[in-house]
């Protein structure tokens, strides 16, 4: 970490320094900012942007910047800030990191942080006629400013850049997304297709796809400004409704994280009992989009298929969390409950079917004329895209990118177990899903060694003394775990406020499915217009989780 | 005729006896002729073959694909021709939150649907908000945008409770009166002529 520390001290000599965290943090002033995010991503190998959080710290607005390098898997982060709340200007890194694109508008649609040389300075969630930035924490969020309008949104075309000329004057231009002459459609936001509420507006030429502008929010709910105003284990409530088909280990990596901050010891029981839920909830999740993706195709029997698999996974649910969907099972310091005594049992049933039920899926669907020509070759996604765009989950490891959290930053007991990461390099369609296949093989083989392992553990222990007042000390963490569609972080910051009910100050989640939708653009270009349903369904995104 | 439906009990799911009734009288007379009301021929047919339109925005979406999935086969009563436009659908099952951003969506598919339309309102956001009613930009309940028929509580509801509300829903539907006196409270829209406000 020194030698990082001079090496980056040598790039830019204003930095500033903090390594009593878990990463190294560096404090940089914008103006030098842009020209270290460039060497930190070619000289040093920092070229995985993992989050971008924007946090409003009274005094000052800024960001966040955790950034890793793929190949040592070493991870820093970067904070930049600015005083001038009545409009704050920071650099864009969206030309170094091309993930930056949606996330610094997601940042100027929280917190009105204009980007400068961003290309496309728009709102990403709300209406465009919103008033007010929400998650600053002066916001004045009554109905009067922002009521609810049932008239379209106007001007949906405008958008603008704020350009820096070699002075240093920044103006703004505006711009439009399309030109006058282009055909564009619209795809949702209430369509079949689009797997939720998201909405495409794609130019066309003929059946040729030649850009699409992503429209979304239509399902944002504001939770990260919710859970400012709730207790830590009250904020668990939402992690398990933004990707609900990742609903035990969103909650896992929320709790990871409070309990990294508190320092507390959860019993090993309880991490067994947290870890063959993730592995089942995967296994549900992977399941849902084989039948989605072949449904999309026209094969609606092997969306049956998936389906009549996933009820032997929701039946283990429902004996032991008392609920099929939105478990609320794991908690801060363990689970809830202890399992169902036929738990185990039911679990290596559920393993037994679907390894014999995947070989017959494979025999139905893989090897089709159709699904050949259609997933085949489709919808490329290079490596060196995929590490741009931030890309993680199946659809990384579909391009060659090695970004298995469970291998990277081993979390919870997962290098206690042999497993292998499942890698291939098409990344077409086709690669996408099948990695997800063999992703539930070993799964499996996961889920057999933690049944073996629970088995052997001692006693019933499975939730460790925690304190009824959950406070934490002043700072902030990061936690990732690898959820069904990719690496999932937690952003927590706590101003260690002593009074009783602390509340997180910021709590963000870096969600994989927000990455993900930003490839959309990128693979469907100058692909035909019904391979843009093919594309997003491999690319397999769960919308809630993009808009949070 | 105003419906007032708090709870039903379990003998009440029985409630077909007017066919039964049909079908001795055929038997009686030993002719193919029976005579009824018409009314009653009409929601015979409106309520078990009711299609919705899957309004899905998020958790419910997925327990409602379970409902038309294998083991709980909503085909049994007649809701699996689940449509994607609002032109061909009989109801609107609305399933997730609504935010603000949608809301202008929701009211114009529903607008667009052709009479009678009914409205299911699945899970505690479409009811009330549920979880995110303290949010800056969620409806709290559909209720605000457009009429609602049953209300089905849950996060999400599990899929037995899917069927009671849609079981509800024809039991709505078999006691209206299809001429004249109907039901509904909702107000006549207005046409408004281009070019005139």
């Amino acid at each position: 970490m020194a030698d990082l520390q001079q090496q980056i001290a040598a790039l830019c000599p204003q930095a500033e320094f903090d390594s009593t965290g878990e990463f190294l943090l560096v404090t940089v002033p914008d103006a030098q900012w842009h020209a270290l995010a460039r060497a930190l991503k070619e000289q040093l190998g920092f070229d995985y942007l993992t989050a971008l959080v924007g946090v409003d710290w009274k005094e000052t607005l800024g960001v966040v910047y955790y950034i890793t390098n793929s190949d040592t898997q070493e991870m820093i982060h970067v904070k930049v800030t600015t005083d001038n709340r009545e409009q704050p200007m920071l650099h864009s890194v969206s030309d170094i990191w091309a993930v930056a694109n949606y996330q610094e508008r997601e940042v100027y649609d929280f917190y009105g942080i204009i980007f400068i040389n961003h290309p496309d300075m728009r709102r990403f969630f709300l209406r465009n006629d919103w008033v007010g930035y929400p998650l600053r924490k002066d916001y004045d969020a009554s109905e009067k400013l922002n009521p609810l309008r049932l008239e379209d949104e106007q001007n949906e075309d405008d958008t603008c850049s704020w350009v820096e000329d070699e002075k240093g004057n920044v103006a703004r231009v505006a711009g439009k997304v399309f030109d006058d002459d282009e055909y564009v459609i619209n795809v949702g936001p209430q369509h079949p297709s689009t797997h939720g509420v998201m909405r495409y507006r794609a130019s066309l030429d003929g059946e040729i796809v030649k850009k699409v502008d992503v429209v979304s929010g239509y399902i944002h709910r504001g939770i990260e400004k919710m859970c400012e105003s709730l207790t830590y284990p009250q904020t668990l409530l939402y992690t398990e409704r933004m990707d609900y088909m990742a609903a035990h280990i969103n909650r896992h990596a929320l709790c990871l994280c409070i309990e990294k901050a508190m320092g507390l010891e959860v019993p090993r029981r309880a991490e067994l009992i947290r870890l063959i839920m993730d592995e089942l909830m995967r296994l549900s999740s992977h399941l849902l989009s084989y039948g989605c993706l072949t449904m999309d195709q026209g094969a609606t029997t092997a969306f049956f298929y998936g389906f009549r698999d996933r009820e032997l996974i929701y039946d283990i649910f429902d004996r032991t969390c008392g609920a099929r969907m939105s478990m609320s099972y794991a908690t801060i310091g363990g689970v809830v409950a202890d399992v169902h005594p036929d738990f185990i049992k039911d679990v290596r049933h559920a393993c037994d079917v679907i390894e014999k039920n995947l070989k017959e899926y494979h025999k139905l669907f893989t090897g089709n004329v159709i699904a050949v020509n259609r997933m085949k070759g489709v919808g490329v996604l290079d490596r060196a895209d995929a590490l741009n765009y931030a890309i993680t989950g199946p659809s990384g490891r579909a391009s060659g990118v090695h970004c298995d959290v469970r291998k990277t930053h081993p979390y919870s007991l997962y290098n206690e177990f042999d497993f292998d990461e499942v890698i291939r390099t098409e990344g077409d369609s086709m690669a996408r899903y099948k990695v997800r296949m063999d992703e539930m093989v070993q799964s499996i083989k996961i889920l057999r060694q933690a049944c073996d392992k629970f088995e052997a553990e001692e006693g019933n222990e499975y939730i460790a003394k925690v304190p009824k007042m959950i406070k934490l000390p002043a700072g902030h963490w990061y936690q990732q775990v690898e959820a069904s569609r990719g690496a999932f972080g937690v952003y927590l910051e706590s101003d260690g406020d002593p009074k009783p009910f602390q509340k997180p100050y910021r709590l963000h989640f870096q969600t994989p499915c927000f990455n993900l939708v930003g490839i959309v653009d990128l693979t469907c270009k100058d692909n035909m217009i019904a391979d843009l349903i093919t594309i997003t369904a491999s690319i397999d995104y769960v919308i809630p989780d993009i808009d949070r | 005729m105003e419906v007032k439906i708090k709870s039903m009990k379990h003998d009440d799911f029985k409630n077909n006896e007017y066919i039964d009734g049909l079908v001795e009288q055929i038997r009686a007379s030993g002719t193919n002729i029976v005579v009824g009301k018409l009314n009653d021929l009409l929601n015979w047919g409106i309520s078990n073959s009711l299609w919705p339109f899957c309004f899905g925005t998020s958790c419910c979406a997925i327990e409602f694909m379970c409902l038309g999935a294998a083991r709980y086969d909503m085909a049994r009563f007649g809701f699996e021709v689940a449509r994607n436009s609002p032109r061909q659908a009989d109801y609107i099952m609305c399933q997730g939150t609504i935010t603000y951003r949608m809301a202008p969506a929701l009211k114009r598919l529903y607008e667009q649907m052709a009479e009678p339309k009914y409205v299911i309102a699945c899970g505690s956001c479409t009811v009330s908000g549920g979880p995110f009613k303290n949010s800056y930009c969620v409806v709290k309940g559909i209720d605000e945008i457009i009429p609602v028929d049953v209300y089905i509580p849950g996060c999400p509801p599990r899929p037995e409770a899917f069927f009671y509300g849609l079981i509800q829903l024809q039991r709505k539907i078999k006691v209206q009166k299809y001429f004249g006196g109907v039901n509904r409270k909702e107000k006549k829209m207005e046409y408004v002529p281009d070019g005139k406000e």
